[in-house]
């Protein structure tokens, strides 16, 4: 339980960053480098200036700062997503781990937590309802992003851009802009989900820090169904699902340590083999993802 | 072939990875110099540790190896438009099947047989394992790309596994590794160096990959099918045969490079296996432009970048990951390069004055035939 609430924090901000910028009909795979990128200047930040909230806000900077190169690239002409997501990942993971370097072995300082738990005397329960404002705001801005895409009018131009641009460039809205903008604010939420990272739980800078999460967050976007009230749930499971490896060591099980670790990745592709069809497409997938348009 | 009308479009698609790797080498020294480093005493560094002596070139013959097998894992499927980048899983995949079957083998066999049953392994482990991806593709319409990352953290989790519990030499403590492979059992270098001879592997690999590709009738059907798969179908071409086969092929590369990397470098499976070769292979295969041949080329560069990873730590204290910067930078721009092609004036074939003047239109028609057929040839 500990582990689903906290581990659960990344994955809800980096899920709802995608979900907003595959709703715009581009894939950003590289949000494990954004990750990694966040995670750092928030860390370097808060230890440099010993605010927290000044290192979320330039974890999100930065994350904007990478998502600006992935718009612009991933629309070019002839130039794939998908494939400009693993250089960013490569990129970002080299700028994260280039500047993060010093700041491996000191200890800034974390972000405040409310005390949940302080009606119970167990320390396990305390610890567990350690409830970070940054999780709060991830689950906050969840019914927010669905709202907006069901009653706006922007969440509307940007359902048209990736359901059906042709549609969307009749109605006279600019597809480039729209995307770019998604992609800039979805990477934006992504460097807060690094923040919360290293800034809350596991609660410190280290290369391995991210394990992947970036990229889970891309096939929980797909097990959600592009809904972003249901990316929270997925988030929470996917959490869940992280923290039974470590709890079942600490209960003892030692033999199958790495094969619970992998459980996530075996989940996510279980429910894409169970969910996808060539017969029919996805509900809920955007029109115009995965092609070049 | 070259001819003085079609010069220009056959310069193209050399000059533009070129002109990349020349820009994002300029955006990488910005960067040293922004990170306090000077940017010409690192391209020296590089330089020297990479292909500065026969030495050091040996080294990056190494890492190249694994290279140019691997990223025929994402070259191949390509052709079938399909991007794959399991390349890790694969590579983790062809250790595992080539320790898994070669070790029990070392007490009653010579070590010619052990190798080949290692080596035959590896192909037929990665093989599966990317052939997996493309029956998910073809059969449920699972996005490859994402299946394949996910399947590189199951084949990682699965070594880690294995490694720490049944395949374990209890005297590895603090690094879980499997048995070593006995001396004798051990790939060679090839005569005269310190070079393994995965690297032939490697060669050959590319060479017969590039002739499949390019000479046979099954390599047009492949291409036909990435070009437009409906007009394939609708001229009876067996899609999901294809794509079977291909993604097999693909796997079994980057397996048999899991199986080099034991039986020539590591000696035994462990976590240090996976080196990110899986990673900068499909870096290779994109800056290749998913021609086998200019892989081998690629592999050559990469591996001398990855190569000096250590060194510029040593000699300049910078980061190790200064190496995965620069890939990076290299990656993006070779990316935007391809947006280029066709886009630029200087390449474009030029209409023959003398020829065109007056009726200029069937003339045209004519002249672009030619050189389309040109650029096919060349």
């Amino acid at each position: 339980m500990a582990g689903t609430l906290r581990g659960s924090a990344p994955f809800l901000f980096v899920s709802l960053g995608e979900c907003l910028t595959e709703k715009s009909g581009k894939i950003n795979l590289g949000l494990e480098g954004t990750l990694l990128t966040g995670a750092m200047s928030a860390y370097a930040i808060s230890y440099l200036t010993g605010s927290p909230w000044l290192g979320v806000l330039v974890a999100g900077l930065a994350g904007m700062a990478l998502g600006t190169i992935h718009a612009w690239l991933a629309q070019q002409p002839k130039v794939n997503d998908v494939a400009v997501g693993i250089a960013m990942i490569i990129f970002g993971s080299g700028v994260a781990f280039f500047l993060g370097k010093p700041f491996i072995q000191p200890s800034a300082p974390q972000l405040p937590v409310f005390e949940l738990g302080a009606w119970s005397s167990i320390p396990a329960v305390q610890s567990a309802l350690k409830i970070s404002p940054l999780f709060l705001l991830g689950l906050a801005i969840a019914p927010v992003m669905q709202w907006f895409f069901q009653a706006t009018r922007w969440g509307l131009f940007i359902r048209a851009v990736g359901d059906s641009p042709d549609a969307a460039r009749a109605m006279g809205i600019s597809i480039v802009r729209v995307r770019t903008i998604c992609i800039i604010l979805g990477s934006f939420l992504a460097g807060i989900g690094g923040a919360s990272l290293s800034l809350y739980y596991p609660g410190s800078w280290s290369e391995g820090i991210s394990s992947g999460q970036g990229l889970m967050a891309v096939a929980l976007v797909i097990f959600a169904r592009w809904n972003p009230i249901q990316c929270m749930y997925a988030a929470l499971l996917f959490g869940g699902a992280q923290a039974i490896g470590p709890a079942l060591q600490s209960v003892g099980v030692q033999s199958y340590y790495y094969l619970f670790n992998a459980s996530p990745y075996i989940l996510t592709l279980a429910i894409m083999i169970i969910t996808c069809s060539p017969k029919r497409t996805l509900t809920g997938v955007p029109g115009a993802l995965g092609t070049n348009r | 072939m070259i001819s003085r009308r079609n010069w220009r479009a056959t310069l193209e698609p050399v000059c533009i990875p070129v002109a990349a790797l020349l820009v994002s080498l300029v955006l990488f020294g910005l960067f040293c110099a922004l990170a306090g480093a000077n940017p010409l005493a690192v391209y020296a560094a590089i330089y020297k540790a990479a292909f500065g002596s026969w030495f050091s070139f040996q080294n990056t013959l190494i890492r190249a190896a694994p290279l140019m097998l691997s990223s025929l894992c994402t070259a191949l499927p390509a052709l079938l438009g399909l991007v794959i980048i399991g390349n890790e899983g694969a590579l983790v995949i062809g250790a595992l099947a080539s320790i898994i079957v070669g070790l029990p083998l070392v007490p009653v066999a010579s070590p010619l047989v052990v190798l080949m049953a290692m080596a035959l392994a590896g192909i037929v482990g990665g093989g599966l394992w990317i052939m997996a991806v493309g029956a998910l593709r073809y059969y449920r319409a699972v996005n490859e790309t994402i299946s394949s990352l996910l399947m590189n953290y199951i084949a990682i989790a699965l070594l880690n596994h294995l490694v720490g519990g049944p395949i374990r030499d209890p005297s590895s403590l603090n690094k879980p590794s499997s048995f070593p492979l006995p001396d004798a059992f051990l790939l060679g270098d090839i005569p005269g160096t310190r070079v393994h001879y995965g690297l032939i592997y490697g060669l050959i690999a590319c060479a017969i990959a590039y002739f499949l590709m390019r000479h046979t009738t099954f390599g047009f059907a492949v291409r036909t099918v990435g070009g437009n798969i409906r007009a394939a179908r609708i001229a009876g071409l067996p899609v999901g045969k294809l794509t079977l086969i291909i993604c097999f092929l693909a796997g079994s590369c980057a397996g048999l490079a899991g199986m080099v990397e034991v039986a020539a470098v590591h000696g035994r499976v462990s976590a240090s296996l996976n080196a990110n070769y899986g990673y900068s292979s499909i870096l290779v295969a994109f800056i290749a432009r998913q021609n086998p041949l200019a892989a081998v080329l690629v592999s050559i560069l990469l591996g001398g970048i990855l190569a000096s990873g250590g060194i510029l730590q040593r000699s300049l204290q910078l980061p190790d990951a200064t190496v995965l910067v620069f890939q990076g930078l290299v990656f993006l721009v070779v990316l935007y390069s391809e947006s280029l092609y066709g886009r630029l004036a200087i390449f474009k074939p030029q209409p023959n004055k003398e020829k065109s003047d007056g009726n200029g239109s069937p003339r045209l028609v004519g002249s672009a035939a030619g050189n389309h057929g040109g650029n096919a040839a060349g």
